[in-house]
């Protein structure tokens, strides 16, 4: 990485970058905690309502990819280790897996909405659910969709960062010397990983 | 000294009876503050003239810095000020926001873009709200589509008027006179057209008004603004099958009977008792299982989204109109397994 | 060999367009954001015209609607959110701090190009007739309105992700990129005020834009978050909304705030009355201003305790502006004070920020919020801090730091006139507003009853000045970029850092070395540079 004209040293420049990404994420975060904020804001109305939707939140397909997405966090921050002591190909290894499982988890994640629409579980306007009266309820899955739907929409965004960096150290331009970008796309993709953690009990285990 | 000052301001008349009390914390409040603002200025003039730069600029300044008694002087001196401000205007705004026992209802309706009053057991009527001076008035409000607010500036009162929910407020009109209502919630293109008038009345000429509005009922059968709210109310409860489990003349049944109900001390499953008022009641019919009738069992729906908020005021009425009905037989309420006639909710 | 100045150090459009030098950058927002304040004050002007008369007259009510609408849109969010920041943020911090650059130099350029996209999308909301929800968007009325609602409000979501660059960029560079000398303790106000202000720009922007994008869906798509029909709370909307707008109103002033912490010194020639409590009153205001924004919910059907705890927060918040109003003018205590228009500007903004915060904290007393929520009292009041407030500030950074950064003096007696036109112009428009909200005229009223016409003609009178004043002042300053006297590269003998530099600078801001030691404002010790 060049230095650039406004730092003294590369070691500044890096911790800067870290700098950051790290106020980066704080605010990403906060645009989940507002929607948080929601979801507890009409559950604390609803409670029947929330209780009976969530039900029907498909706990098979969350549980799976909660464990894609906390492997993915794994493989990805042992790709940077790998990257650090200078193994590029079992490096390029981990982070092809951790694309991949970011693919899963978002297919998943497809197949889910899929099912839900089937039944009619639509949000807002759209729900035609017939076991549950819109009333309370829809508000359920219309912030399950807004939800899951940012969280896959950012998943996305991480995906093709990730890819960008795979080409990136396949090219030889991220080494076990300058691996900055690496780390900053790790750091990106833990915060996915955690907003998930959050996410994952409230909307399927929560009772 | 009072006239004066709202005069100056540009304050309308004080008609209703808090108008007095919380326009002198306004003269108060905009008292200190142009004051205040007179001192900063007065100050800041007095050291641009005293200190002000005559030819060269100097080398150097002295170093003066505040010393810390002063600045928490200030600080402490105005968050004391303005703390007393805040506990006079919470006190007064709680005032506003608790009705008088003994105020009368008026339920309101907001849509856009016009409001409609009705009076229980009497008339309706859009544009005017007729009211009787020296009593205090509840109106009890909710919206048909978008937000709206209420505001009467010669009461000094103001509501917001929220769709999905049934908010109140109250006020004592203090002499006769009309009074303009200004819609103050941006709700669409003719917001600025939604006025109306509160026109308040002695209390004899009140009582005569409302007598001549009532008049004779219409046909049975007949809906619209000249029906009683009451007789609403009981087409209403016909129609959602609420007599099917409640009724109205004291026979004990599956819910508790509506005669003779409201305004009486009702005993809670669980212990504890509520009064039996219009919050009770419409909590009853939007969320039945937050409290329980005590000798009674948590089998009644709910009909939140079922009720519009017109329904649930001529509802309400209706229950009030039997207040007086002594119940016919004061037998004890069932116990045991219930079964719902038709099986599911009405 | 002099090293040619960052204006003329590359030449062509593609050394604008693709720049990265944090000043270009400044200029470009300059250029963009004097734009939008004249777009959101063509639409003053034609509201003002409106309300000469009572009934409709020649403009249709939705009309109007969406005239007040787009009117509060652009000033906000195209003009007032970013332009201290973006411009003399943008400038000056790096200067300060004695850096070449910002942290993130193309994050930077980003953040314009993010800016000019949002405007862009705006502005064809605009052609198409533009909103009539208020710039509060408002649940249900939001998601029924005939308008077109989606694009304005994806503008706004796309203007407040610019915002959030600038401060997270601000943020890294106060940090990370201070030059040896420079503490946390002795580095200018300024810096301090855009800190607390990148901070409130990096937590409370991401709830907007979560705010207005439920909008557009629950408009486009019928996602009905608020809808009373499906369950849905419009007053929960009103919650979400004003946890980001009411700290978005510190995000407008606290950069004002750090001008004239950075003006009082220069031209009293004097140090900071309390160099701490300008410091610390920045933070306060960050942090508490995130716990007050309940109190614009007073009559929408909160709960008592909600709107006490509210109401005294928001009667702390003011503290710390008053505390930063007492420091101000005890700077002026004892020093040699130099009476040109940057400081007349901030006497005027002493003044108008006193009167109008002062009415702050009238409508954060509960019951009197009652008679005046949603009158024309609100609207003088925030017009009072952000015209006389924010905008008079900006009018005394353009002059104080004009020579800076064009290298050209403006016309000193038509910055005082201007400066005079300013101030009076804007009491007759707003003062007259005041006494509008008290005889109970509501906003938002395309037309309103006959008694309130008086003082709306006044308060228009006053409308046309404003415009005037600031369209001459605008003229002047053109002018000056070419044919204005050269300036010296300290021509009000500031010790700030950004003084210790050519008008204009280098492209790298510094040409010789400089001991930050002292401090911006030790004029209690001879000039080093003097005395070298």
């Amino acid at each position: 990485m060049k230095l650039e004209v406004q730092y003294d040293s590369l070691a500044r420049q890096h911790a800067t970058a870290r700098l950051g990404m790290w106020v980066f994420l704080a605010s990403e975060s906060l645009l989940f905690a507002a929607l948080f904020a929601l979801y507890a804001a009409y559950r604390f109305i609803y409670p029947a309502e929330f209780h009976a939707a969530a039900a029907h939140a498909n706990v098979l397909l969350g549980t799976i990819n909660t464990y894609l997405l906390l492997t993915s966090s794994l493989t990805v921050a042992l790709s940077i280790h790998e990257t650090k002591h200078g193994r590029r190909r079992r490096a390029l290894v981990l982070l092809a897996i951790t694309i991949g499982l970011g693919v899963t988890f978002e297919v998943l994640k497809l197949v889910e909405y899929g099912l839900h629409l089937r039944d009619g579980i639509a949000p807002g306007g759209y729900y035609s659910f017939s076991e549950l009266p819109a009333h309370g309820a829809v508000l359920y899955f219309t912030l399950y969709y807004l939800m899951t739907g940012l969280h896959a929409l950012h998943v996305l965004g991480g995906l093709a960062a990730l890819a960008w960096l795979w080409l990136r150290l396949y090219r030889g331009r991220i080494t076990s010397e300058s691996y900055l970008a690496l780390e900053l796309g790790g750091l990106y993709w833990h915060l996915v990983d955690l907003v998930w953690i959050f996410l994952w009990p409230l909307i399927y285990l929560v009772k | 000294m009072n006239e004066l000052l709202r005069h100056l301001l540009n304050l309308p008349p004080q008609a209703s009876s808090v108008a007095r009390g919380i326009d002198t914390l306004h003269y108060t409040v905009i008292g200190a503050t142009f004051a205040g603002v007179a001192l900063v200025a007065a100050i800041t003039l007095y050291f641009i003239i005293k200190f002000r730069r005559a030819g060269a600029a100097p080398g150097t300044t002295p170093r003066v810095v505040a010393p810390l008694w002063l600045e928490l002087g200030v600080a402490g001196g105005l968050l004391t000020l303005f703390c007393a401000w805040w506990v006079v205007g919470f006190a007064q705004y709680r005032e506003l926001e608790t009705p008088p026992a003994n105020a009368i209802p008026i339920y309101v309706t907001a849509k856009q873009w016009m409001w409609k009053f009705e009076y229980p057991g009497g008339p309706a009527s859009s544009e005017t709200l007729v009211v009787p001076v020296g009593q205090p008035v509840k109106l009890i409000m909710t919206s048909r589509d978008v937000i709206h607010s209420f505001y009467v500036p010669a009461f000094r009162i103001k509501q917001d008027v929220v769709p999905g929910h049934v908010v109140t407020t109250w006020f004592e009109a203090i002499a006769p006179g009309s009074y303009q209502v200004l819609c103050t919630q941006y709700c669409g293109t003719r917001h600025s057209f939604m006025r109306a008038q509160v026109i308040a009345l002695a209390p004899e000429d009140f009582a005569r008004w409302l007598e001549a509005a009532r008049g004779p009922l219409p046909l049975p059968g007949a809906k619209g603004e000249g029906q009683g709210l009451a007789e609403r109310g009981r087409e209403v409860a016909a129609k959602h099958g609420c007599l099917r489990c409640h009724s109205i003349d004291g026979t004990p049944f599956i819910g508790p009977t509506w005669a003779h109900s409201f305004g009486t001390q009702r005993a809670l499953a669980g212990g504890g008792s509520v009064l039996v008022d219009e919050a009770y009641l419409t909590e009853s019919m939007m969320d039945p299982n937050a409290k329980i009738a005590a000798g009674f069992q948590a089998v009644m729906p709910s009909y939140q989204g079922l009720l519009d908020p017109e329904e649930t005021a001529a509802l309400l009425e209706f229950i009030r109109s039997l207040r007086d009905v002594e119940p016919v037989r004061p037998a004890p309420p069932p116990t045991g397994p219930i079964t719902l006639p038709g099986g599911s909710r009405g | 060999m002099a090293e040619p100045d960052y204006l003329r150090a590359h030449a062509g459009i593609r050394s604008w367009l693709l720049t990265t030098d944090h000043k270009r950058i400044s200029i470009m927002f300059f250029v963009a954001t004097t734009l939008a304040v004249m777009l959101g004050g063509a639409f003053a002007m034609l509201l003002r015209t409106k309300l000469l008369i009572p009934g409709p007259g020649i403009m249709e009510p939705i009309t109007y609607n969406r005239l007040f609408t787009l009117h509060g849109v652009v000033m906000v969010f195209m003009f007032m959110v970013p332009v201290i920041p973006a411009v003399f943020g943008n400038f000056f911090l790096p200067m300060m701090l004695g850096a070449k650059d910002l942290a993130f130099p193309r994050i930077n350029l980003a953040s314009f190009y993010v800016y000019v996209f949002g405007a862009c999308l705006t502005l064809w909301g605009m052609i198409h007739g533009g909103a009539d929800t208020g710039w509060t968007f408002y649940a249900p009325y939001a998601t029924i309105s005939p308008t077109d609602v989606a694009p304005i409000a994806l503008g706004v979501f796309v203007l407040g992700v610019s915002s959030i660059m600038t401060g997270l960029n601000f943020i890294a560079t106060t940090h990370m990129l201070r030059r040896e000398g420079v503490r946390w303790n002795t580095m200018p106000i300024f810096v301090w005020t855009l800190y607390a202000t990148s901070i409130i720009q990096v937590i409370a922007t991401p709830v907007l834009g979560l705010s207005v994008i439920l909008v557009a869906l629950d408009h486009a798509l019928k996602m009905g978050m608020f809808d009373p029909a499906l369950g849905g709370d419009p007053v929960l909307f009103e919650h979400l909304f004003w946890f980001y707008s009411h700290p978005a109103v510190y995000i407008m002033i606290l950069p004002a705030m750090g001008v004239v912490a950075e003006i009082v010194p220069t031209f009293a020639r004097k140090n900071q009355f309390s160099y701490k409590a300008l410091a610390y009153s920045s933070l306060g205001i960050a942090f508490i201003g995130f716990l007050t924004w309940g109190h614009h919910l007073f009559v929408a059907g909160i709960s008592q305790l909600d709107a006490a705890l509210f109401g005294i927060m928001s009667m702390f918040v003011a503290i710390f502006s008053a505390i930063k109003v007492f420091t101000w003018v005890g700077t002026l205590y004892r020093g040699s004070i130099s009476l040109k228009t940057p400081l007349l500007y901030v006497f005027a903004f002493i003044y108008l920020f006193a009167f109008g915060g002062m009415t702050g904290i009238a409508v954060a007393t509960t019951s009197l919020d009652v008679h005046w929520h949603d009158t024309y009292f609100v609207i003088a009041h925030f017009h009072f801090i952000m015209i006389g407030g924010t905008l008079t500030a900006f009018l005394g950074a353009v002059h104080y730091w004009f020579p800076k950064m064009f290298g050209r003096m403006y016309p000193e007696r038509l910055g005082v006139v201007s400066a005079v036109l300013v101030f009076g112009g804007f009491n007759l428009t707003f003062v007259p507003q005041f006494l509008l909200g008290n005889a109970g005229m509501p906003r938002r009223y395309a037309t309103y009853p006959a008694q309130f016409q008086t003082l709306n003609i006044v308060s228009t009178i006053g409308a046309y000045t404003l415009g005037a004043a600031l369209l001459l002042t605008l003229t002047y300053l053109i002018v000056s970029l070419f044919r204005g006297k050269r300036a010296p590269a300290n021509p009000w003998g500031s010790r700030g850092f950004e003084w210790r530099t050519p008008s204009p600078p280098p492209e790298h801001n510094f040409v010789e070395p400089f001991d930050p030691a002292l401090g911006p404002y030790a004029y209690d010790q001879p000039d080093p540079k003097e005395a070298a």
